[in-house]
């Protein structure tokens, strides 16, 4: 195992002394927030190759320089915080932890933006605290802290800008983008809160500094929640490019043997055990047939069985659906049943199977968010990385840990 | 000028005329939902197929479909 010498950024704080930085910690740990000019701001954003960190890794500069370009109405900044992920902690720490980095990352492109209305998008229960530290600060631009229900597809950005404009916490078809047409109809940067934080440090190290860390394609650090089989489950933060391997190593170590990580969240993809040494970034991911996604590692003991534990997250995901698109509402309902059949050694297994290979293309890429393709992207690699199981099960030979409980949390929000 | 026809997957109730107007372009799930033919939800139209697209935009219960230029507009 490689040591990682390495300090951390965003949780500075709570690594030197399990703290909390209120206003006057925060101010003495990293000084004042520089003035910018909104391109200055915006070129060091872009030379520090910041990309967005709630899931889907688009350069953070691009964004900015879109709503900037676009706008003939004031635009309307939003952080969000909201995580319905259920694997994910890490925006909910980095708000108990470092409240005011992100506040600053706030105030940044705001100002940059000519916004006039920011608002921080928090889980259910999460806001008292966070408006307690708003308070304390004397921001150009009054941040509204407002808690968005805790499901799973709520925290996807059509649906925090359509709750955050009065309407259900549920998501809208795209286009457009909330850039392009978000709250009330003015164009809306939705950016996650540890992007904004990241942000926040850039605006003051600088991009040279934010570089020195993570990869040339992601530099920086991440944070990531481990969780399943590990001694320390939790939220860490680590370099972009940290193998898999070394950040549950940061977690305590395995508790027991690991046949597999779940990387990505419950929508995300199995790494099998020679790809435990996979760095933690979107390209080398993807090139291991996983994502990265909202970075979370869960560890699947080897005494589990996958296609059982895949099942139930699926079933988890089919009843997180909004109901609002056809193929997601009934489409995964079908795919949890085929491989609830195939989890179980049922005698339909192999016609289940053929069914699933089929329902797999036919609810990809056809809703409006994508819950029904990180459901199909789930359930494809529990078919490749558990493949020597599945054969065992179409024979009407299930492993032993078929029919098992959960192991990850599938509670409904 | 491509256009390319776009099925909004929340108006769509799965009525399933379109598929019967289009059917070189659109075809149902096992649910009764349509399948654009590049699988997805949007289906580039040759200029001779303009007509039709019109007939079963207009024929959809739900108004959920549009035809949108290539680059993104809407028509």
């Amino acid at each position: 195992m490689t040591a990682i010498a390495f300090r951390p950024r965003l949780l500075a704080g709570w690594a030197t002394d399990a703290s909390r930085d209120d206003l006057a910690a925060h101010l003495a740990r990293h000084g004042p927030l520089p003035r910018l000019t909104p391109d200055a701001l915006i070129a060091r954003v872009d030379a520090a190759g910041l990309r967005g960190r709630g899931g889907g890794g688009f350069p953070t500069a691009a964004k900015l320089r879109a709503v900037a370009a676009g706008r003939r109405r004031r635009p309307v900044v939003v952080a969000n915080g909201c995580e319905g992920e259920p694997a994910s902690h890490k925006d909910a720490a980095l708000l108990d932890c470092a409240p005011h980095l992100v506040l600053d990352g706030i105030a940044l492109v705001a100002h940059a933006l000519g916004a006039t209305t920011a608002i921080l998008a928090v889980h259910v229960g999460a806001a008292d605290r966070v408006r307690e530290e708003v308070a304390a600060r004397r921001d150009r631009v009054p941040v509204r802290v407002e808690e968005v229900p805790g499901r799973y597809v709520a925290s996807e950005e059509t649906a925090v800008v359509q709750y955050l404009s009065g309407g259900p916490a549920l998501p809208t078809t795209s286009p457009p983008r909330p850039g392009e047409r978000g709250i009330r109809g003015a164009p809306t940067l939705v950016d996650n809160v540890e992007t904004l934080a990241q942000l926040a440090l850039i605006a003051r190290y600088g991009p040279a500094w934010f570089r020195e860390t993570g990869t040339p394609d992601l530099p920086g650090t991440l944070l990531v929640t481990t969780g399943g089989a590990v001694q320390a489950p939790g939220v860490v933060e680590v370099p972009a490019g940290t193998p898999v391997r070394a950040v549950l190593d940061l977690a305590g170590g395995p508790t027991e043997l690991v046949q597999a990580v779940l990387s990505g969240g419950y929508g995300g993809a199995w790494l099998g055990a020679p790809a435990i040494d996979t760095a933690l970034s979107h390209t080398a991911l993807r090139e291991a047939g996983s994502v990265l996604g909202v970075p979370t590692l869960l560890a699947l003991p080897a005494r589990a069985c996958g296609l059982t534990q895949t099942a139930h997250l699926v079933r988890y995901l089919s009843g997180e659906s909004a109901g609002q698109c056809g193929p997601c509402r009934f489409g995964l309902p079908a795919v949890a049943d085929d491989l609830t059949a195939i989890a179980c050694a049922t005698r339909d297994a192999p016609a289940a199977a053929d069914r699933l290979a089929r329902r797999l293309g036919l609810v990809t890429a056809r809703g409006a968010c994508a819950l029904p393709d990180g459901a199909a992207r789930l359930t494809r690699s529990a078919l490749h990385v558990f493949a020597a199981d599945l054969r065992d099960h179409l024979r009407g030979r299930p492993c032993g840990g078929a029919a098992a409980a959960p192991l990850f949390p599938v509670v409904h929000g | 000028m491509t256009r390319r026809l776009r099925v909004d997957p929340i108006a769509c109730a799965g009525h399933g005329l379109c598929a019967d107007l289009l059917p070189d372009h659109i075809d149902l799930d096992e649910w009764g939902y349509p399948i654009l033919d590049d699988g997805r939800r949007t289906a580039p139209l040759d200029p001779d197929e303009i007509r039709a697209a019109r007939a079963a935009i207009a024929a959809c219960p739900t108004l959920a479909l549009r035809l949108d230029l290539e680059s993104g507009g809407r028509v």
